[in-house]
């Protein structure tokens, strides 16, 4: 697929800075339209003394550079170049002086939200942020502008902004605005400026090169695996193999006897070592006999689990849809009934950067360097742990090394400052792969069970799922969801968009002792796979082509139109050779529609080769195309390792998987073709994109499996699925 | 004492020769541009050169890399312009980027071997671990950048 990529200046001029502007200039406030605390009357400190601010978001050098502040996490999905994007749009800078940096979670204490939430989930980072960005940027212009006017004693409708400057084409006198930056500070604007719609995009819209690829060509960009400070000390951890398991004993004096070693941190559920470089941390911690006390899952394994939640898909239920009366519609005579049981397994995030936090803890002040996608919930944790105010709690956020969700429940940073505060010294502590899987917080395993009626003319009349799943907020301990209804656990089977007349949705949402979170898509992940598989049943059931019956069932323009496009695109119809088939999938979710279309060949050992994937988004409106094509391929393939052999298994209570040899990723040869296509149909919605293309991948895959074999996968991964043919 | 040559440079370092070179770049000489993704040579990450050839440093002692050339993804070029990694600037490879330093150092060795890959000899010669999934612009970029350094030579 052909896209432009806006190139201007390939040379290196991009820099995502960890550190703040040196004080030196102006100070500028400005009157944003949301409750904006003026600036420079706060407590002086490092990171909230920023005199070259125009505002919180945005800071212009004399040299004309302009800095743009990032309240979300960079983790590949392009967010940072979209931000800033927003920010130029307006600003009408020079794109080639722009940087960026994040913004401080200490200051957004201090200043009481200036930066809200900082939170990077749940697809959102670019859509959340489009308007308030754009007011950033349009907001500066305009007093840049005023500036100019009053030095130039001209009336500001006669004044121009762009790249970079301020012209009054009439007398030809024109400032950077770096030199205006200082007046501009000064002016408090009568209204603000309206921003621009879509519509008048010069730059939002287009494809541009991401502003981090240049620090990620050569080993400079920093990682929070990769944060060195004066007198640092390294810490390996390993917790107890059973989830809710302790420690029972550990002999120290094994380790001590090694060189560098400082100290054997003896936690609730884990065992730390410390020494004076990583390797010797590590070396050591493996060579302990450590005892751990089985607690009361020491017998739970996996096939005990699976029953577990296929048996619950029978019990009771909480209530998430109900849409005419399926019950009777099923028992209706002469209704062809269709009845499936689906399962999938739980999931690991393995984002290739191991989970490492760095903490330094004095009396009166505590920084962490850690890569986190809610930087202000690792201050707070910080914090609390170390009974240090919040408001002297300082989170260096760095690039995320993969983020995938994972990234928020700072199990990392707890056993960092657990370690910190025994040792007393800045402390690295880095997660081992095998600690990384093994204390993953886990896409949860699930069940369902589906029913459906069909009429003589194979149109559906009921649609009943049951749906066995764990809560995630009760098992991160964030809520109690007392009404027994998650949003996650239901979504996309609830909220379909499939026009069946009579639905019932019931779940019962079941937690074990094994950690649950989110994971790339989240409930659309297990729940896009379950009903879109069965949808597929369904149409065979009906003797009708997939993309046929699922087409009858929309009447949504934009649902048809990524329908449409992804089997036109995808070939739908054309005949495949023996072994080989062609499978859809669609879903709503996180505000995009996303559509797959795959091509699998199965050989008659039943060996599987995914060969192509085609797929249609539409987001509404896009920011930068190039990092959506991105999100595209890179979601996809992240939900064919899932597909194919995802699984993180429980025995004696406790993960069996650990590392790459066990739980296998894709790689390069494996990787099918992918043909993208965006098709943003405009209006005043904006949809995600980071993490869409996850959810159709699985389905699409399964369903061309069908058709190339007509054997139906209800059960993932596929390694654990006999397709053998001979 | 082991004396171990760098990115050009003899390092003497008071280390256990049996430290895995990945943290001797890392911890001791500050070089974090190797990273740290497995410890069983699975992922990659970790590549660095060793007389020319990608290796795994995750795996590789000090010790047995006494006496041989060390290039590190710092040292592949002074000025980011390497044939591979103008090409990944140009095909925009990098998603969160952490794999990328190993992807560069495996591709770089790997056309040295064959300056002209198909993608099936790609496809064989290329086995790091990208999470984020980059690796449809890395096929592009690696034909990319055969064609750059095959055009420089000429």
């Amino acid at each position: 697929m052909t896209r432009t990529v806006q190139t201007e200046g390939l040379n290196r001029r991009t820099l995502l800075a960890t550190s703040l502007s040196a004080a030196g200039g102006m100070m500028i406030g400005v009157a944003l339209p949301a409750k904006a605390a003026p600036i420079f009357a706060e407590a002086a400190s490092p990171e909230t003394l920023s005199p070259r601010e125009v505002n919180a978001w945005i800071v212009i050098e004399p040299d004309n550079t302009v800095l743009v502040r990032l309240a979300h996490a960079e983790m590949g999905q392009g967010t940072a170049t979209a931000l800033v994007m927003m920010v130029a749009e307006e600003l009408e800078c020079d794109w080639s002086q722009v940087k960026c940096e994040y913004a401080s979670a200490n200051r957004n204490i201090r200043e009481k939200g200036v930066y809200k939430g900082m939170n990077t989930v749940g697809s959102a980072g670019v859509r959340t942020s489009v308007q308030f960005m754009q007011q950033a940027g349009a907001s500066a212009r305009a007093r840049l502008v005023e500036a100019a006017a009053k030095r130039w004693n001209a009336p500001a409708a006669e004044c121009v902004a762009a790249g970079g400057k301020v012209s009054h084409p009439a007398s030809k006198r024109s400032l950077t605005y770096g030199a205006l930056a200082g007046e501009a500070a000064t002016i408090t604007l009568v209204k603000e400026p309206a921003i621009k719609t879509p519509a008048q995009y010069k730059l939002l819209g287009k494809s541009t090169a991401r502003l981090d690829t240049p620090p990620k060509l050569d080993g400079s960009a920093k990682f929070g695996i990769d944060t060195r400070l004066p007198g640092m000390v390294y810490a390996a951890v390993v917790s107890c193999p059973e989830f809710g398991a302790k420690l029972k004993s550990v002999d120290e004096a094994p380790a001590m006897a090694r060189r560098g070693i400082i100290a054997v941190v003896k936690l609730d559920d884990a065992v730390a070592v410390v020494a004076d470089r990583y390797w010797r941390a590590k070396a050591a911690l493996d060579q302990l006999h450590i005892e751990w006390a089985p607690g009361p899952n020491a017998t739970v394994d996996s096939a005990q689990l699976d029953k577990a939640y296929v048996d619950a898909t029978h019990g009771p239920m909480v209530s998430a849809r109900k849409t005419g009366d399926a019950a009777a519609a099923l028992a209706a005579p002469g209704a062809k009934l269709i009845e499936a049981v689906y399962e999938v397994p739980n999931l690991a995030h393995v984002p290739m950067e191991p989970l490492n936090a760095t903490v330094h803890i004095q009396p009166d002040r505590v920084d962490v360097w850690i890569g986190s996608q809610s930087p202000m919930q690792a201050l707070n944790m910080a914090a609390q742990q170390t009974g240090v105010a919040p408001e002297n709690v300082y989170v260096h956020n760095q690039f995320l090394g993969g983020g995938f969700g994972r990234r928020s429940a700072h199990d990392e940073l707890t056993h960092a400052i657990s370690v910190a505060k025994v040792v007393k010294k800045p402390v690295k502590l880095v997660w081992s792969r095998e600690q990384d899987v093994r204390r993953d917080r886990y896409r949860p395993q699930a069940a369902v069970a589906f029913k459906a009626a069909l009429d003589e003319a194979g149109k559906p009349t009921a649609f009943d799922s049951r749906i066995a799943v764990g809560s995630l907020l009760r098992s991160l301990g964030a809520s109690p969801v007392a009404n027994g209804l998650e949003p996650m656990a239901v979504e996309c089977i609830a909220t379909t968009a499939y026009k069946f007349p009579n639905i019932d949705v019931g779940v019962m949402l079941k937690n074990t002792h094994v950690p649950v979170g989110f994971w790339r898509s989240v409930g659309a992940s297990q729940n896009t796979f379950f009903i879109e598989s069965f949808i597929d049943e369904m149409a065979h059931a009906a003797g009708q082509d997939p993309y046929k019956f699922r087409r009858a069932l929309l009447d949504r323009p934009d649902f048809l139109a990524v329908l449409d496009l992804m089997a036109a695109k995808g070939d739908w119809g054309k005949p495949m050779g023996p072994g080989r088939g062609r499978g859809m999938a669609i879903v709503e979710t996180y505000g995009s529609i996303t559509g797959q279309v795959a091509e699998v060949t199965v050989s008659p050992e039943g060996e599987i080769k995914v060969d192509r994937v085609v797929a249609v988004m539409d987001c509404y409106n896009a920011a930068n195309p190039n990092t959506i094509e991105q999100q595209i391929e890179g979601g996809i393939v992240y939900g064919l390792s899932a597909v194919l052999w995802g699984e993180v298994t429980i025995k004696d209570g406790g993960p069996v998987q650990g590392n790459f040899n066990t739980y296998r990723l894709m790689k390069l040869s494996e990787t099918p073709k992918i043909e993208t296509y965006l098709i943003p149909s405009g209006g005043a919605k904006w949809g995600g994109v980071g993490e869409p293309s996850v959810a159709p991948v699985a389905p699409a895959v399964c369903n061309a499996i069908f058709a190339a074999t007509g054997k139906r996968v209800r059960k993932l991964p596929l390694k654990n699925v006999d397709l053998k043919r001979v | 004492m082991i004396t171990l040559k760098v990115n050009g440079k003899q390092r003497q370092l008071d280390i256990e020769p049996e430290t895995p070179l990945l943290w001797v770049v890392r911890d001791e000489l500050g070089l974090t541009g190797t990273k740290f993704g497995c410890g069983i040579a699975q992922c990659g990450a970790c590549t660095v050169h060793v007389n020319g050839v990608a290796t795994r440093s995750c795996v590789t002692t000090a010790g047995s890399a006494v006496g041989k050339d060390i290039l590190t993804i710092e040292g592949l070029s002074p000025d980011g312009k390497h044939p591979v990694q103008q090409a990944w600037l140009a095909e925009d490879v990098p998603q969160c980027g952490y794999c990328q330093s190993g992807q560069i150092m495996a591709a770089a060795a790997f056309l040295k071997t064959k300056p002209a890959p198909t993608d099936d000899e790609i496809d064989k010669g290329l086995t790091n671990l990208c999470r984020c999934c980059t690796y449809p612009r890395i096929r592009k970029a690696v034909h990319r950048a055969a064609k750059l350094a095959a055009s420089r030579k000429a």
